[in-house]
């Protein structure tokens, strides 16, 4: 707790923290589970959509975003807040190929935004954005993938994960041979963690998304065709009735 | 742009008062490796000749040149802005930049300032991505990639010439004769244009520099 150093983004704590940007890091840690793997020949995207009610329409609400032909984006945090990045994205990458003539490359794109997400922890009549965004796309370099925190770091990744169940999730990817692996599998690896972290009785309703950018999409950002997805979610939940059946006892479970 | 005659200019001969126009004989030819590029070496100032061994192939990038026609300091404005803006992005991206690319910058400040401009310019170069290349950048700022191209007020006499005598699949040797030949004969018939022929050939292995004076030129005839 910041007492007294905490109520501006542009005041440092006498040991040199801004309480800030580490508070929209909470924000995110409430929001569901997004990950993203990079693999041999493309990047895959799933998040965990938690969902208020039964009533809303199921392809609503995205929260896997394209932001451009090439490159597609998740977020866990602020939905809102996810959209006005992915908008800026998508400007930067339009504007660069308007310029250029030529495609933005990923890692020029991931600075880009950085960047901007970084400007915003400079000030104090705006806030940090409340979302850690994930981009991934495949250029001329092959796959790449990319996580921006808050406070504007980014690092590239094999594999990556934000959102309440990160540090479960990451443990799940830490057992995966992403330099192997190929997308058409990853996605039933993605369906399977995202169903494996998921907190039944803190969120019952959820919706999963599945995305990727893979020569069988043509490079191109697409969410996963439905017959692989409905494969991946019917092997997803599979896996999670083996689970429960062998008697591995929930968080509350009581002896 | 043009010398207006009035009372205070009328005594005046044009070479005092006309702006540095590069009549100018340019043409790019792409091979399988690289581009072959040629230019003539003549600047008037009307009548006069203010420089007769003027470089008209300047660098944007590394592997990447332009053959400058039309106005001499419009088309040295152009390539200082675009060697600038290359200079950063090549920085930015990490690696050579690409052809179109510095095609599209010259093409952008060519349309956008097309009422106070006069600058015809061919773009070539070699790129990892896409090997050797040529773009054209015409007066009204389009852009169009070619597997060769003339221009230049030299280049009106030369048509029939490289239409008749281009085919696809040269090798570096034959393009580099093809440039000189048809320079040659700009040279010979166009005012604007002469000097001695620059040659730059571009590949991934490097930038080869080369100049062929007037005895050296290729003899059609004898008169």
């Amino acid at each position: 707790i910041g007492t007294g150093y905490d109520l501006s983004a542009t005041t440092y704590s006498p040991i040199g923290r801004v309480f800030q940007i580490e508070y929209a890091q909470k924000a995110v840690e409430n929001s569901g589970t997004a990950i993203a793997l990079r693999c041999s020949d493309g990047v895959v995207f799933a998040v965990e959509k938690i969902i208020q009610s039964k009533m809303l329409e199921p392809d609503s609400n995205r929260r896997i975003q394209t932001l451009d032909k090439h490159i597609g984006m998740v977020a866990a945090g602020l939905v809102p807040d996810a959209r006005q990045i992915a908008n800026r994205a998508r400007r930067e990458a339009s504007s660069y190929k308007d310029f250029y003539d030529d495609s933005i490359p990923i890692r020029i794109l991931n600075e880009r935004v950085s960047a901007f997400i970084q400007m915003y922890t400079l000030y104090s009549h705006i806030r940090p954005f409340g979302c850690t965004t994930i981009i991934g796309g495949v250029d001329r370099k092959g796959p790449q993938l990319y996580m921006i925190e808050p406070s504007g770091i980014s690092w590239g990744y094999f594999g990556c994960a934000a959102g309440k169940a990160a540090q479960a999730a990451k443990t799940e990817i830490e057992k995966l041979d992403l330099k192997k692996l190929t997308c058409r599998d990853a996605v039933i690896e993605a369906a399977k963690i995202i169903y494996g972290v998921h907190d039944d009785l803190k969120d019952r309703l959820f919706d999963l998304e599945l995305s990727w950018v893979c020569p069988h999409s043509n490079n191109e950002h697409q969410l996963v065709p439905k017959d692989l997805f409905d494969r991946a979610e019917a092997a997803a939940k599979e896996a999670q009735k083996e689970d429960s059946s062998e008697g591995s006892e929930g968080e509350d479970a009581q002896t | 742009m043009e010398f207006i005659p009035d009372a205070r200019n009328s005594d005046l001969p044009d070479w005092l008062t006309s702006e540095h126009d590069m009549g100018t004989s340019i043409m790019a030819v792409q091979f399988k490796d690289g581009v072959v590029m040629g230019a003539d070496t003549r600047t008037s100032t009307g009548q006069y000749i203010s420089n007769r061994a003027s470089d008209k192939i300047t660098p944007l990038h590394d592997r990447i040149f332009v053959c400058r026609s039309g106005s001499a300091a419009d088309t040295q404005a152009i390539a200082g802005y675009v060697s600038f803006y290359l200079d950063l992005h090549a920085n930015e991206i990490g690696e050579l930049p690409l052809v179109r690319t510095s095609a599209a910058l010259v093409q952008q400040l060519s349309y956008n300032n097309k009422a106070h401009l006069l600058a015809a310019m061919i773009i070539a170069g070699w790129d990892p991505h896409n090997g050797g290349e040529v773009w054209e950048v015409t007066l009204g700022g389009s852009r169009v990639k070619l597997p060769w191209t003339i221009s230049g007020s030299g280049s009106t006499y030369i048509y029939g010439f490289c239409d008749s005598t281009y085919k696809p699949d040269m090798t570096k040797e034959e393009c580099l004769q093809f440039v000189q030949k048809a320079l040659t004969l700009a040279m010979d018939r166009d005012g604007s244009s002469g000097g001695f022929i620059r040659t730059v050939v571009i590949s991934k292995s490097g930038v080869e520099y080369d100049t062929l004076i007037g005895n050296k030129h290729h003899k059609f005839s004898e008169v």
